[in-house]
């Protein structure tokens, strides 16, 4: 399950990835967390499938980042 | 002008009770002439089961209180014989606009689904719903039903035996006692019967203060639900402006936890407030102020032996969905039919634990819905409130944030999905009339299904033909069959999907309770016996 949904698919990932940090470039920390909270919702619409989402959000919390 | 709960309506009367020399034994006492205890003994009263209500006051709710009467209410107030009055005078609205700190963000307008007879809601003074179940109440005193309302009458004390109850009973004219089978405890949210059997009210989920104000627009008003999240005039809560009949509207502004009560009630505090929400330059009159306080919780168990508990005294949410009323009129629809296949010994005793199991499961959903809601409206992280944030500045713009706003989910019937009293669901029939499921609500020929069904066990036949009655298990089934050609687009869509027939089972409560797409009168025997609570554990 995991493994289909985290397939590498983005077709352009140094662009988007640049378009990223573009779109919070000049933003205080606040407004770039609004930020992202907008951005996680409309793109959360766009998957719309609740177990897709349900796997998605395990594989954030499964991935660890030390401390 | 006097108001309506100004009027005594069941004053003190003395009873014949008071002086016999032992106590008089009554199948069922009801504890509170609230909207829970007044529908319950319609109820039971239709049933012909002899039932008293005490109370310790003789008048209606003082203020509005529950304002907002879910489609569900109205189906069941149908069958209590008062759903029209209260329709009559209820007021209907679709339209609403949300408000985010000093904007408004959208507007929008509700499209109930078609094909019912109900309204989805109704907004609706709690007085005046109190006014007529009490009407009705007297309608059927009229027609001989065996039903008293004791005004003035407080409960003092209760014993709990291991067949009966008895009570203490203060009044004006002095204590008495009396006995009763079932005691069923709608005393309200702070339950005096609980505090005397002393059992739990565990949760505490969460703990808030509302100022609700009843006010009178002098002008023309819009008939709109107003919701504002974090306005100017009440930061970090919420507040809500509804309508209701008489030109009566009502205002709730969420106050947290830790306030002063006293000073927040005050007219130079309230009124201030008032004209920051409506305008300057709107008149109004105050008709009523007061703080409600509540916590999210429930009882663990609902029944304990002859003591049963309904309504707010069995289980407590937040305003938000209008769960409070609405939930304890489902609470008195699911044990009525039961007691009196008890009383009758129809049914076996453990019957009523399903009462309970099905409404504790009830309690724990519209605890969660309120849950949610209140998360939404008062965020309790940083994280939390962004998130909150993002929704209502992106609803401005996008129509697909909207559903995620939460202001409070409008009370819907709890689909009763692990139900003892269920039999095992066939393939292919649609899952919103699954066993367990409230009967949604469709036009059959030229009346609704609702009133067909109306109260006692069914057996609903679309697209075959079953006999008018049948006697299975000792209950006299009628039997509905609608022909092909009268089978419309809502009753197939809800019943049917692409099955080409089917037979569902129908509890007095118009929940389902098995379906089936052949006719098997075994099954169906089978399936009978379990919804009375004679069906062999699982
Ligand atoms: C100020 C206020 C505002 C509210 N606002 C909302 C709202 O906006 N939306 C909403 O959904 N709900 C609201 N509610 C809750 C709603 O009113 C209740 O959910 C509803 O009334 C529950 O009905 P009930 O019959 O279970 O209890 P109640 O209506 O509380 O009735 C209990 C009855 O028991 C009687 N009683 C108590 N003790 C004894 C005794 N010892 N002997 C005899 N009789 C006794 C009382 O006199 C009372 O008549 C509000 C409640 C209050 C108090």
């Amino acid at each position: 399950m995991t493994a289909h949904i985290t397939k590498a698919q983005l077709r352009h990932p140094d662009d988007f990835y640049a378009d990223l940090l573009e779109a919070h470039e000049g933003r205080s920390k606040a407004e770039s967390d609004a930020f992202n909270a907008r951005l996680i919702l409309l793109m959360a619409n766009r998957i719309g499938d609740p177990d897709e989402l349900k796997t998605l959000l395990e594989a954030a919390a499964k991935t660890k980042h030390p401390e | 002008m006097t108001k309506l709960f100004e009027v005594p309506l069941y004053p003190y009367k003395w009873s014949p009770d008071q002086e016999t020399s032992a106590p008089v034994r009554h199948p069922v006492v009801i504890i509170g002439a609230g909207p829970v205890g007044l529908a319950m003994a319609i109820d039971l009263a239709q049933q012909d089961i002899p039932v008293i209500i005490l109370d310790d006051n003789d008048k209606v709710s003082v203020g509005s209180r529950a304002i907002c009467f879910s489609k569900r209410s109205l189906e069941i107030l149908d069958r209590y014989g008062c759903g029209d009055q209260m329709v009559d005078k209820g007021v209907v609205w679709s339209h609403g606009r949300v408000f985010f700190g000093d904007r408004q963000v959208y507007n929008f307008d509700l499209l109930p689904e078609e094909g019912h007879k109900r309204p989805a809601f109704i907004n609706l003074q709690q007085y005046y719903c109190e006014l007529y179940l009490v009407e009705r109440l007297r309608a059927l005193q009229q027609e001989g039903k065996p039903v008293d309302i004791r005004g003035g009458n407080k409960v003092a004390s209760i014993d709990q035996m291991d067949d009966h109850a008895s009570l203490i009973i203060d009044t004006q004219g002095g204590a008495y006692r009396i006995e009763a089978d079932w005691l069923i405890a709608c005393d309200g949210a702070g339950s005096p019967s609980r505090r005397m059997l002393d059992l739990d009210f565990v949760g505490r989920v969460f703990e808030d203060n509302f100022l609700i104000a009843d006010v009178i627009m002098k002008a023309d008003f819009p008939t709109e639900r107003w919701f504002w999240f974090d306005p100017p005039f009440n930061k970090d809560q919420s507040a809500l402006l509804h309508k209701q009949p008489d030109g009566v509207w009502r205002i709730d502004l969420q106050l947290g936890w830790d306030i002063d009560k006293e000073e927040e009630k005050r007219e130079e505090n309230v009124i201030p407030r008032l004209k920051q929400m409506l305008g300057e330059d709107v008149e109004f009159d105050l008709e009523w102020v007061s703080i409600y306080t509540f916590q999210c919780r429930r009882m663990e168990k609902f029944r304990h032996g002859r003591v049963i508990f309904a309504g707010d005294a069995a289980h407590q949410v937040s305003p938000f969905g209008a769960r409070g009323a609405n939930s304890g009129f489902q609470d008195t629809d699911n044990l009525g039919w039961k007691l009196k296949l008890v009383l009758e010994g129809t049914a076996p005793e453990s019957l009523l634990d399903s009462y309970g199991l099905e409404r504790e499961w009830a309690a724990d959903e519209n605890i969660l819905q309120s849950s949610r809601s209140t998360d939404f409206i008062t965020p309790k992280s940083e994280m939390s409130r962004i998130f909150r944030d993002a929704v209502l500045d992106l609803s401005e713009s996008y129509e697909f944030a909207r559903p995620l706003v939460n202001s409070g989910r409008l009370s819907v019937p709890c689909v009763y999905d692990t139900s003892p009293l269920n039999s095992d669901d066939v393939d292919g029939l649609p899952a919103r009339t699954r066993p367990g499921s409230p009967a949604s609500d469709a036009p059959v020929g030229e009346e609704w299904l609702s009133d067909r069904l109306g109260d006692g066990f069914k057996l609903l036949a679309l697209g075959l033909e079953i006999p008018e009655r049948s006697d299975i298990s000792g209950l006299s089934v009628e039997g509905i069959s609608v022909a092909d050609s009268d089978i419309g687009a809502e009753l197939r869509s809800r019943y049917l999907g692409d099955a080409g027939a089917a037979i569902y089972l129908m509890r007095p409560d118009q929940h389902v309770a098995a379906r089936w797409t052949t006719l098997d009168w075994a099954q169906i025997e089978t399936a009978l016996n379990r919804a009375i609570g004679k069906g062999k554990a699982a």
